[in-house]
C-alpha cells in the first residue's frame, strides 16, 4: 500500500468522489440482500405458510429494491469513474510536467517507448483501480461481511461449518500475489523489448533497407516477439493453476452446506427457507471468492504501474534554478558570454571539454571548430545550461549562470542544434516556437534572413503547410533553414549555430550569414561549423581538440602559422581555380530560382 | 461530425495531430472470417481440447443449481415420503465430483486458450512485421514512425484479449445462455416461457443502450491517440523546447488537452455505468413474473417449492451472461477496428515489387547506367526529368547542385528505394527492376546524412554492415574510417552500449560508424551522401585516403556540399531541377566556366567579402 500512500496527493483532493462512490456501492450491496430474505419469506411465509396474499407485496418489494439497487450502482459507478478520470488526469499533467523540466542528462538515457508506455498504459492500469479496482475489493469485503453477518444471525453453527475453507482460500491467494507479480514484471519488459525493436526497425527503416537486412530484423523482431510470447504464456500457467483452485475452494463451502445444512433440515433443527435463504447468501461468499484471483492480479498490477509513475515523478532534476536565482531584464542584457576554465564530462566518460576559457563580448562572432567528439556541441548545451559543470564558471554579464533563473538565462540566448527537429504543426508555427506574440510579416522576416521564404512558398500550403514527425517531406537543408528562421525570429541576445548549416549549400550559406550578421549587430554570435567559410569571419575563431583549445585567433592569423586550421584550409582549399577575377557575373547569373 | 468540429479548433493550436478514422463501419465478417483463419493450425490438435474442457465446465456449472434443487426437493423435503440422510449425501458426493471435474477443466482450458490465443497473436505480429519489411519508401514516406508502431504493438495487443479469452468466453456464454432456456423450458414450461419475455426486452435496451457508448468511446481513443502523438513527439523534441524556454507554454497547452480527454473520460464511462443497472432493472421484471405467477402454480400444485427455488436460482445465472455480451460485442467492434488497421498494412503492396521470380543479381562490376529517367515523388511535380547517366565500373562520380535539384533522388533510384516513373537504371546492363532487392542491395551500399544507431554495443552496429564479420574485421573497419580511436576512448571500447537518442556519440562519430558499417559490407557501388557533412575536414581527407585503397576498383557515387570532397572525383554532375546541367571532371567544367566554375568560385569570393 505503500505506492498508494505516495499518490495520495492525486486522489486525496477527490476524497468526496471516493466516499460517495464507496458509500454508495455498500448500500447497493446491502439492498443486494433484501433478495434473499424476500426468496426467505416466499417460501417459508407465503408459500410453506400458506399466506399467498403476501405474494404480491413480496414481489414488487423485490423489484423496488432491485431499482433502488440499481441507481446506487450508477451512482457509484458515475463517481468512481469520475474520480479515476480526475486522478488520470491529475497524474497525467503532472508526469507532463515532470517531462518538461528533466535535464538533458535524463534523456540522454531515457527510451521513448519506455516513458509512453508510463505515460499510457501504467496509467490506465491505476486509472482502474482507484476508481473501480478499490471499491470493489472493498466492497467484495464487504459482501463477505454482510453475508457473513445475515448467516450467523440464521444460524452460525451453520456458517462457522460452511466457512471451514475460507484460511485455505487466503493462504492460496496470498501465494498466488507472490507468484503473479513477477512474472507480470517480466511481461512488461519483454513488452518493452519488443516496442523497442520495432521503434528503431521503422524510425532506422532507410539503413535496414539500404544494407537489405530485412531477414536480420524479422529474426531480431522474432526472438522478441518469442520471448514475449513465453512470458504470457507463463504468467497465463500461473493463473490457470491458481484460479481454479480458488474457484474450488470456494465452491466446496457449497458442497459443505448441503451436506450439514441438509442434515440439519432432516433433523429439524434448521427450517427450509433458512436453507435455501442461506443457499442464496452464500453466493455473498463465493462469487467474491471466485473474483479474488482477478482482484489479486488488478491491484497487483497497478500497483506495479503506480511504481512505475513514481519513478519519473521521483526522478532527480539535475539543473534545478538557484534558490535565490536572479531573474535578467531583458531590457539590460547585454550579452557578454565568458567561460572560464570549464571543464566538463558527460557522465560516465572522459572529460569532453577540459580548462576551456572562452570571452564573448556583445557584438563578437565566435567560431568554433574542430574534430568529431572535440567538444563543440558541447560549448552550446553548457551554455544554455543543459548541463552543469563540473568546474569552473560560466558567465553571462559577469553573472555565473548558476546564480541565474533558467528561463531567464535560455529566453536571452538562440540555439540552432545540429540535428533539427520540427514539431507536428504549420511551418508557422514551428517558426512561432520561441516567442509568444508574432506577426506574419515578422515570421517572413526571419525567414527570408534564412532564406526559407522562397522554398516555403513553393510548398503548396505555404506557411501554413503542416511538416509531421521529424519534419518529414523537406531535405536536411530546408528543414535547417525553419530551425534558423526559429532562432532568428527570438531576436536573441546570443545566437548559437550549432553546426546549424551543414546541409546547406555554400551559395545560401553565405547569403544566410549576411543575414544574421546584420540581425547580430551588437550582440553575440557561436558558429560551430566545418567549412572554413562559414568561419572566415569569426572575430575569433577557437580550434578545439579532444575538448581542449589547440588554436585560437583570427582567421588571418591562424591561417599564417602552421597548425590544424591551416591544414584545414588547404584541404578545403587546395587548387583554387587560376582566372579567379575574370567571372564575376557567372556565378550571380546562375544563382537558380529557388 | 466530432471530427470536422476538432479539426476547425485545431487552426488555432499549437500542434496538429492527423485523426485516426473513426467513422462506424458495418460489421465486417469478411475481416472476422480472415482473422479466425489464423486459428486453422490448431483446429487439430488444441481446439478440440479447449472446446470439451469448455463444455464441460459449462455443462458441470449449469448442473450444480439442478443438483441442489434435487437434494431438496427428494432427500431434505420429498412431497412423499420421509427425507433421507443416505440420498443427501449421494447428492453431495456428486456435487463434489462434479466440482472437481470443473476445476481440472477450467485449468485446462485456461492453459491451452493462452497458448493458442498467444501463438496466434505471435503468427499475427510476425506476419504483420515481416509484410511491413517488404514495403517501400513510399510507404514510410506518408506515415510517422509512431503510427505504424502502433499497429505492430497496440493494435495487435488489442486482439490479444479477444483470442487468448474473449472467444472462448463468448462461447461459453452462449453455451450458458442456451443451456439454462431449454432446462427452464424443460422443467415447466409455462413458468419457463413466462420468465423468458424479458429476454427480448434486455436485447433492446442493451442493443440500442450498447451502441451509444461505443460511439463516446470512440471519441476517447481519438483524444487518447491525439495525447499519445503529442507526447511521443514532445519527447523527441525536448531539447528544442527547454531551448526556446517553452516548457510553461506546453504544459498550458497540454493541460487543455488533457481536460477535452477526461471530459471525454467522462462522458463515456457515465454512459458505460448505465448499462449494467438497466440491464439489472429489467432483470427484475422476471424476478417479479417468476415470484407472483410461481407462487401461483404452486398454490395450485403445478410445480414444487424446489422448482420455484431452482429457477430463481437459474434466472439469476442468466443475467450475467447477457451482460457480459453485451460488453462482448462492443470488445469485439474494438478489436475489429484494430484488425482492420492490421490487415490494411498487411494488404498494401511493395511500390518497388520484384518479379515473380526473380534472378539473382550476379557479382557486378559496378558499370552504372541512368537511360532516360523521368521520376516523380507526387504526381505532377516532376523530381528528374529525363535523366542520363554513365558510370564505368570503377569511376567516382560526383552530384553536384542546390537544394531539390535531384541528387539525393537519383541515389533513391539507384538503390532502388523507389521505381521511376520511365527509364531504367541498369546495373552491368542489367535492369535492376528484373533482379532480388537482396542481392542488388548487398552490392549497392549508401552511407547517409543521418546515420541511425541501433542500441546494443558499437560493435554490433558496425557489424549491422555484413552480419557473419569477425570483431577482428569490425575493428579493422573502424581503423580503416579513423572511428577505431574514439572508440578506444568510451569506457567499454567496442562494448559500450549506445542508444538511438543520447549524448555517447556525436553525430561526427556516428558518421564514423556509418562509414565502418558500410566498408564493412563490401559493396561493388558505394554511395556517400551528404555523408561527411558533420565530419572535420582532417578526418573527411584521412577517410578519403582510406577510401581510395578501398573504393579502388570500385563505382562511386559522391553528394556533397564542400567542394574539397569531390574535387578529385572522375566525374562531376551539376544537376539543376531535375536536368543535368553540366557533365565533366573538375578541371574540364573549370574550363567550360559554367555553373560549377561558378561555384567554385563563390566559395572563394565568400572567403574574401
Amino acid at each position: 500500500m505503500d505506492v498508494f500512500k505516495q499518490l495520495k496527493d492525486y486522489y486525496w483532493p477527490e476524497r468526496r468522489l471516493l466516499v460517495a462512490s464507496i458509500v454508495s456501492l455498500i448500500i447497493a450491496t446491502a439492498l443486494g440482500l433484501v433478495y434473499p430474505v424476500m426468496l426467505k419469506t416466499l417460501i417459508d411465509d407465503a408459500i410453506l405458510g400458506g399466506q399467498f396474499g403476501l405474494v404480491p407485496t413480496i414481489a414488487l418489494t423485490v423489484v423496488g429494491v432491485v431499482i433502488l439497487k440499481g441507481s446506487f450502482q450508477y451512482v457509484h459507478g458515475l463517481f468512481g469513474g469520475r474520480l479515476g478520470n480526475r486522478v488520470a488526469y491529475r497524474l497525467r499533467n503532472e508526469s507532463y510536467k515532470k517531462l518538461q523540466y528533466l535535464s538533458f542528462q535524463y534523456y540522454d538515457k531515457a527510451k521513448t517507448g519506455d516513458l509512453m508506455s508510463r505515460l499510457t498504459a501504467d496509467l490506465e492500469a491505476i486509472r482502474n483501480f482507484v476508481g473501480f479496482g478499490f471499491a470493489q475489493i472493498l466492497n467484495m469485503i464487504l459482501m463477505v461481511v454482510f453475508g457473513a453477518a445475515m448467516m450467523i444471525y440464521i444460524n452460525w453453527q451453520l456458517t462457522l461449518l460452511t466457512f471451514v475453507t475460507m484460511p485455505l482460500l487466503a493462504f492460496t491467494a496470498l501465494r498466488f500475489e507472490k507468484k503473479i507479480h513477477p512474472a507480470f514484471q517480466e511481461m512488461r519488459l519483454a513488452m518493452s523489448h519488443l516496442t523497442t525493436a520495432v521503434q528503431e526497425n521503422i524510425t532506422g527503416v532507410r539503413t535496414v533497407k539500404s544494407f537489405a537486412r530485412e531477414p536480420h530484423e524479422v529474426s531480431k523482431f522474432s526472438a522478441r516477439s518469442e520471448e514475449y510470447k513465453e512470458n504470457q504464456i507463463r504468467a497465463a500457467k500461473i493463473w490457470g493453476n491458481y484460479f481454479p483452485v480458488m474457484e474450488l475452494l470456494a465452491s466446496l463451502c457449497i458442497v459443505i452446506l448441503l451436506v450439514a445444512g441438509g442434515t440439519l433440515v432432516i433433523n429439524k433443527q434448521l427450517q427450509l427457507g433458512e436453507l435455501v435463504a442461506f443457499f442464496s447468501l452464500i453466493w455473498y461468499i463465493v462469487s467474491p471468492m471466485w473474483g479474488l484471483g482477478f482482484h489479486i492480479n488488478n491491484y497487483t498490477q497497478s500497483k506495479a504501474s503506480g511504481e512505475r509513475v513514481l519513478e519519473l515523478f521521483n526522478q532527480y532534476v539535475h539543473v534545478k534554478n538557484d534558490e535565490r536565482a536572479i531573474t535578467l531584464d531583458d531590457e539590460k542584457v547585454k550579452g557578454h558570454v565568458r567561460f572560464e576554465n570549464v571543464t566538463f564530462s558527460y557522465e560516465g566518460k572522459q572529460p569532453a571539454l577540459k580548462n576551456l576559457t572562452i570571452d564573448a563580448p556583445p557584438g563578437k562572432v565566435i567560431g568554433l571548430l574542430g574534430g568529431t567528439g572535440s567538444g563543440k556541441s558541447t560549448v552550446s548545451q553548457l551554455l544554455m545550461r543543459a548541463y552543469n559543470i563540473q568546474d569552473g564558471q560560466i558567465t553571462l554579464d559577469s553573472h555565473d549562470i548558476r546564480k541565474l533563473d533558467i528561463a531567464s538565462l535560455r529566453s536571452q540566448i538562440a540555439t540552432v542544434f545540429q540535428e533539427t527537429f520540427l514539431f507536428s504543426a504549420s511551418i508557422r508555427d514551428n517558426i512561432a516556437y520561441g516567442i509568444n506574440e508574432v506577426t506574419m510579416d515578422e515570421i517572413i522576416r526571419a525567414c527570408q534572413l534564412a532564406k526559407a521564404h522562397d522554398f516555403i512558398m513553393e510548398l503548396p500550403l505555404g506557411y501554413d503547410t503542416v511538416v509531421g514527425e521529424r519534419g518529414l517531406g523537406l531535405s536536411g537543408g530546408q528543414k535547417q533553414r525553419i530551425a534558423i528562421a526559429r532562432a532568428l525570429i527570438k531576436n536573441p541576445r546570443i545566437l548559437f549555430l550549432d553546426d546549424a548549416t551543414s546541409a546547406v549549400d555554400m551559395e545560401t550559406e553565405h547569403e544566410i550569414q549576411a543575414g544574421f550578421r546584420e540581425l547580430m549587430a551588437g550582440r553575440t554570435t557561436f558558429i560551430v561549423a566545418h567549412r572554413i567559410s562559414s568561419l572566415r569571419h569569426a572575430d575569433e575563431i577557437i580550434v578545439l581538440d579532444n575538448g581542449e583549445v589547440i588554436q585560437r585567433g583570427t582567421h588571418e592569423e591562424l591561417i599564417a602559422v602552421p597548425g590544424h586550421y591551416q591544414d584545414t584550409y588547404n584541404i578545403q582549399y587546395a587548387d583554387r581555380p587560376v582566372q579567379s577575377n575574370s567571372s564575376d557575373g557567372n556565378g550571380k547569373e546562375r544563382r537558380v530560382a529557388h | 461530425m466530432s471530427t470536422q468540429q476538432s479539426k476547425a479548433s485545431n487552426k488555432r493550436e499549437r500542434f496538429v495531430y492527423e485523426d485516426d478514422q473513426v467513422i462506424e463501419k458495418p460489421f465486417n465478417w469478411a475481416q472476422l472470417g480472415r482473422l479466425f483463419h489464423y486459428m486453422k493450425p490448431y483446429r487439430k490438435q488444441l481446439l478440440p481440447i479447449i472446446i470439451t474442457m469448455m463444455i464441460l465446465g459449462t455443462a458441470t456449472r449449469l448442473a450444480i443449481p439442478a443438483l441442489v434443487i434435487l437434494a431438496i426437493d427428494e432427500a431434505i423435503w420429498p412431497k412423499e415420503g420421509s427425507p433421507s440422510l443416505t440420498l443427501l449425501y449421494t447428492y453431495a458426493a456428486i456435487m463434489l465430483g462434479l466440482y472437481i471435474i470443473q476445476w481440472g477443466a477450467n485449468t485446462l482450458r485456461i492453459r491451452y486458450t493462452n497458448i493458442i490465443g498467444q501463438r496466434i497473436i505471435y503468427d499475427l505480429r510476425h506476419d504483420l512485421f515481416s509484410h511491413i519489411q517488404k514495403l517501400s519508401f513510399r510507404f514510410f514516406d506518408k506515415r510517422p514512425a509512431g503510427s505504424v508502431l502502433v499497429r505492430i504493438t497496440n493494435d495487435i495487443n488489442a486482439l490479444q484479449d479477444l483470442f487468448t479469452n474473449g472467444v472462448v468466453n463468448l462461447m461459453m456464454d452462449c453455451v450458458q445462455l442456451v443451456g439454462i432456456v431449454v432446462i427452464l423450458l424443460l422443467w415447466n414450461f409455462q413458468l419457463g416461457a413466462a420468465v423468458m419475455i424479458t429476454v427480448p426486452l434486455m436485447i433492446i435496451v442493451s442493443t440500442s443502450l450498447r451502441k451509444r457508448i461505443r460511439f463516446a468511446w470512440q471519441d476517447v481513443r481519438t483524444k487518447q491517440s491525439r495525447i499519445n502523438a503529442h507526447l511521443n513527439e514532445s519527447i523527441q523534441g525536448i531539447k528544442v523546447t527547454q531551448a526556446y524556454v517553452q516548457e510553461k507554454n506546453n504544459i498550458h497547452y497540454f493541460d487543455h488537452m488533457n481536460t477535452v480527454n477526461m471530459k471525454a473520460w467522462h462522458k463515456a464511462s457515465a454512459l458505460n455505468q448505465t448499462f449494467g443497472p438497466v440491464i439489472e432493472i429489467t432483470s427484475a421484471i422476471g424476478t417479479l413474473i417468476l415470484f407472483w405467477y410461481g407462487s401461483h402454480l404452486i398454490q395450485t400444485s403445478v410445480i414444487t417449492v424446489g422448482v420455484l427455488v431452482g429457477f430463481a436460482n437459474y434466472i439469476g445465472n442468466f443475467w450475467d451472461p447477457i451482460n457480459r455480451l453485451g460488453q462482448m460485442y462492443s470488445q469485439l467492434l474494438i478489436a475489429m477496428a484494430s484488425s482492420e488497421r492490421i490487415f490494411e498494412f498487411i494488404d498494401e503492396k511493395p511500390s518497388v515489387p520484384e518479379l515473380q521470380e526473380p534472378k539473382k543479381l550476379r557479382e557486378i562490376e559496378g558499370h552504372v547506367k541512368f537511360e532516360n529517367i523521368i521520376f516523380e515523388y507526387e504526381a505532377g511535380r516532376p523530381a528528374l526529368k529525363n535523366i542520363n547517366l554513365e558510370a564505368k565500373a570503377g569511376q567516382s562520380i560526383a552530384l553536384v547542385g542546390h537544394t531539390g535539384s535531384g541528387k539525393s533522388t537519383i541515389i533513391n533510384l539507384l538503390c532502388r528505394f523507389y521505381d521511376p516513373v520511365q527509364g531504367r537504371v541498369l546495373i552491368d546492363g542489367q535492369d535492376i527492376r528484373d533482379v532480388t532487392l537482396e542481392s542488388l542491395r548487398s552490392q549497392v551500399s549508401i552511407v547517409l546524412q543521418d546515420t541511425f544507431i541501433f542500441s546494443g554495443s558499437i560493435r554490433d552496429n558496425i557489424r549491422y554492415g555484413r552480419l557473419d564479420a569477425t570483431d577482428e574485421e569490425v575493428e579493422l573497419a573502424a581503423q580503416a574510417v579513423n572511428a577505431h580511436e574514439f572508440i578506444m576512448t568510451l569506457p567499454d571500447g567496442y562494448d559500450t552500449q549506445v542508444e538511438e537518442r543520447g549524448n555517447v556519440l556525436s553525430m561526427g562519430e556516428r558518421q564514423l560508424l556509418s562509414f565502418a558499417r558500410a566498408l564493412l559490407a563490401d559493396p561493388r557501388v558505394l554511395i556517400l551522401d551528404e555523408a561527411t557533412a558533420s565530419i572535420d575536414t582532417e578526418t573527411e581527407l584521412k577517410i578519403q585516403e582510406a577510401l581510395k585503397t578501398l573504393l579502388f576498383g570500385r563505382t562511386s557515387f559522391i553528394i556533397a556540399h564542400r567542394l574539397s570532397t569531390i574535387r578529385h572525383a572522375d566525374k562531376i554532375i551539376v544537376l539543376d531541377h531535375g536536368v543535368v546541367m553540366e557533365e565533366g571532371n573538375h578541371d574540364e567544367l573549370i574550363r567550360q566556366k559554367g555553373i560549377y566554375h561558378g561555384l567554385i568560385e563563390a566559395q572563394y569570393r565568400f572567403l574574401s567579402a
